[in-house]
C-alpha cells in the first residue's frame, strides 16, 4: 500500500508550518507506511502518554519539538509526569534526573498540550464524542476511550501521540476503520456467581483474564446484568491493556458499540467463544500476587488508573478515621485533587496516614521506599502487574476493603466485606 | 548454514549476533530496565537476560504504549538489541526506532518473519545484512 499525502499534509512535511511541525509529519508517515495505512486522516483530540522520563532521550526529543517551534493542532491532555508537581508527595529521584523530568514536563507544556498529568484523562473532562478520531496514548486510555467512549483510537504509543497532536494527523488504520472493531471473541461470564461479578475485585480480574485470553483481539463480555459503571469499566480496561494488548473491549448492553451481542459482532459468527469458568477466575487472581504467602506487608498503593472521587468516598469510608499501621498510597490527578481539598477529605486521609499522590503513579517514578524483600498491596490489576518489575516490590492482590483493613493490620487480611 | 529473507520494518545497520529468542510476548515498559538492557518483568521465562547487542526475536509484544520510549532509550545509551525480528509490525515499539532516526542515532533494523521460523534461530549466531537476508551460523 502506498501512502497518498494530501497537498496540505505535504506542505506539512516540506516546512509549511516550521521544523517541528516537519518532524512530526514525517513520524506520521513512517507509522503509516510501517502499519501499511493508505492516508492521514484528521483528529479531533489527543492524549500524550509521552511525559514520563525514561532517560534523557525523551527530554531531548521533546525539546527537539520544542525547537523547532512546534504546537499542537488540537486539544491534547497530558498522562502522568514523573514528578507530584502539586508537592503532595515526594520522589526519591536524583538531582540530575529530577532536572530532566521537570524540562521534560515543561517542553510538552511549551508544545501547547494541558498539563492534566492523569491517567483517566476521561474522568477529568476530555471525553471525545462517539465515532470521532482521536489520537491517545497511555494503554488505559486508549481501551477506555475507544470501548467506553466509542472515539475510535489506536494504541498510540509514546512519541507517535505528541507527532499526530502537533500534525493534526494519524495514520488510517487499526481502530479507526470501522470493519476492525467487531468483535470477533465472545467472553461468556454468564456461568460466575452473581456475588461475585457485583463485587469490585471482579472487574480487574476478569479483565486480567480477558487480556490474557484475548491477546489484541477484539472481545465482547456477555453475561453482564450489572452496569459495572465507569469505575469498573476503568478497572477491567486497565487490566486487561496490562495483561494483553486489548485496545478496544465491548460490553453486550453496556458499552456504545454493543447494543446487544449480535451488534458487537456486526451480526457475524464469532471466531472463538470463551465459557468462562469459576477456576479461570480462581487462577487469574492467583496470577496477580507474586507474594500471596507473605506474612507482612509494607505498603498498600490504589489508584491505577488514578482515584475517581467516588472512589476516594469509598476509600474514607472504608478506613473510618482509623489510623493505618503502614501507608496507603492513593494515586490521583489533579481534576480529584480539587474536590479532595475544598472538601477536606484530604487532610482526613492524611491523619490515617494516607499518602496522596497527584500528577504521578508509584509504579512510573520511585515513590515507594526501598526496602529490602518488601511487599505492596493493591487492588489495581495494573499495579499488580507492574509493581515487581518496576518498584521491585512483590504483590498481593485484594479488594480495596481488603486493602484498607491489610494498611490498618500492617499483614494481609482477606474477606473484609467490600 | 541457512539463509532466511525477512522483510525490512525498519531500516537500520546490519548486524552479526547471536539470536535471543523469547518463548513468551514482553512489554517493554516494566519489561525491560531501560538502564541495563535486562529483562525485569519477573513473570517473564527470559528475566533477567540482557537483550543488549543480541538479534532479539519477538513472539509478540504485549501492555503499555510507553514501549517506544524504552526502546529509543536503549539506543540512546547504547544498550539496544543489535537487530529486532517480530512475527508482526508493531507501531508502538518500533516507533522507537523511527523517532531515533529522527534524533540522528545510529539504530538497529527491524526485520518481519513469522514466529514459526523462530526456534531454528535460538542459540546460533545470526549474521543480517542490510537487506534483511538473515543468514543463520
Amino acid at each position: 500500500m502506498v501512502l497518498e499525502l494530501t497537498a496540505e499534509q505535504q506542505a506539512i512535511v516540506n516546512g509549511s508550518r516550521g521544523a517541528g511541525a516537519a518532524m512530526a509529519i514525517r513520524i506520521v508517515a513512517a507509522t503509516a507506511r510501517l502499519m501499511g495505512a493508505p492516508s492521514l486522516i484528521p483528529i479531533a483530540s489527543a492524549h500524550i502518554d509521552g511525559a514520563l522520563y525514561h532517560g534523557d532521550s525523551g527530554t531531548l526529543f521533546a525539546e527537539k519539538l520544542v525547537e523547532g517551534g512546534a504546537k499542537v493542532a488540537v486539544r491534547a491532555t497530558l498522562n502522568v509526569g514523573s514528578l507530584d508537581l502539586t508537592g503532595c508527595s515526594r520522589n526519591r529521584l536524583e538531582p540530575r534526573e529530577r532536572g530532566m523530568a521537570r524540562r521534560m514536563m515543561d517542553a510538552y507544556r511549551t508544545l501547547g498540550c494541558e498539563p492534566t498529568w492523569t491517567c483517566a484523562p476521561y474522568q477529568a473532562g476530555h471525553r471525545p464524542a462517539l465515532g470521532s478520531d482521536v489520537a491517545w496514548g497511555e494503554s488505559n486510555a486508549v481501551v477506555f476511550c475507544n470501548s467506553v467512549l466509542g472515539a475510535r483510537t489506536n494504541r498510540y504509543g509514546d512519541f507517535l501521540d505528541i507527532a499526530c497532536a502537533i500534525a493534526g494527523y494519524a495514520p488510517y488504520y487499526g481502530f479507526h476503520r470501522p470493519e476492525n472493531r467487531r468483535a470477533t471473541i465472545v467472553f461468556d461470564v454468564s456461568d460466575l456467581d452473581a456475588g461475585f461479578l457485583a463485587s469490585e475485585v471482579a472487574w480487574p480480574i476478569l479483565g486480567s483474564l480477558f487480556g490474557r485470553e484475548v491477546g489484541d483481539s477484539v472481545g465482547v463480555v456477555t453475561g453482564i446484568h450489572h452496569h459495572p459503571g465507569d469505575d469498573g469499566l476503568k478497572a477491567f480496561g486497565a487490566a486487561s491493556a496490562s495483561a494483553g494488548s486489548v485496545g478496544l473491549f465491548h460490553v453486550a448492553g453496556v458499552t456504545p458499540e454493543a447494543l446487544d451481542l449480535a451488534t458487537a459482532l456486526h451480526h457475524q459468527a464469532p471466531e472463538t467463544t470463551i465459557k468462562v469458568t469459576s477456576d479461570m477466575i480462581r487462577d487469574s487472581r492467583h496470577r496477580l500476587s507474586t507474594a500471596a504467602d507473605a506474612a507482612s506487608i509494607h505498603a498498600v498503593a490504589i489508584g491505577s488508573p488514578h482515584l475517581s472521587n467516588a472512589e476516594f468516598d469509598r476509600l474514607e469510608a472504608l478506613i473510618a478515621g482509623r489510623p493505618l499501621t503502614v501507608p496507603l498510597y492513593a494515586c490521583t490527578g489533579r481534576h480529584a485533587l480539587a474536590t479532595l481539598e475544598s472538601s477536606g477529605q484530604r487532610r482526613t486521609l492524611e491523619k490515617s496516614g494516607v499518602i496522596v499522590v497527584v500528577d504521578t503513579c508509584v509504579v512510573v517514578t520511585p515513590i515507594l521506599p526501598e526496602i529490602d524483600n518488601a511487599v505492596l498491596m493493591t487492588n489495581s490489576g495494573k499495579f499488580a502487574h507492574y509493581a515487581p518489575g518496576n518498584t521491585g516490590y512483590g504483590v498481593i492482590y485484594g479488594s480495596m476493603a481488603e486493602c484498607v483493613e491489610s494498611a490498618v493490620a500492617g499483614r494481609p487480611v482477606f474477606g473484609a466485606a467490600a | 548454514m541457512t539463509q532466511l529473507q525477512t522483510e525490512i520494518l525498519v531500516h537500520g545497520q546490519p548486524a552479526d549476533a547471536e539470536a535471543l529468542v523469547l518463548t513468551a510476548p514482553i512489554s517493554f515498559w516494566g519489561g525491560v530496565n531501560p538502564k541495563t538492557g535486562l529483562i525485569a518483568d519477573v513473570r517473564h521465562p527470559q528475566h533477567g537476560i540482557a537483550v543488549t547487542g543480541k538479534v532479539l526475536c519477538l513472539p509478540g509484544t504485549i501492555g503499555s504504549s510507553s514501549a517506544a520510549a524504552v526502546l529509543l532509550e536503549l539506543v540512546y545509551a547504547g544498550l539496544a538489541p543489535a537487530a529486532i525480528i517480530l512475527h508482526e509490525p508493531d507501531a508502538i515499539l518500533l516507533l522507537g526506532l523511527i523517532v531515533a532516526q529522527e534524533m540522528g542515532h545510529e539504530t538497529p533494523m527491524a526485520l518481519r518473519l513469522d514466529r514459526q521460523a523462530f526456534a531454528n534461530l535460538s542459540n546460533h549466531k545470526l549474521a543480517i545484512d542490510g537487506a534483511g537476508i538473515v543468514n543463520v551460523q
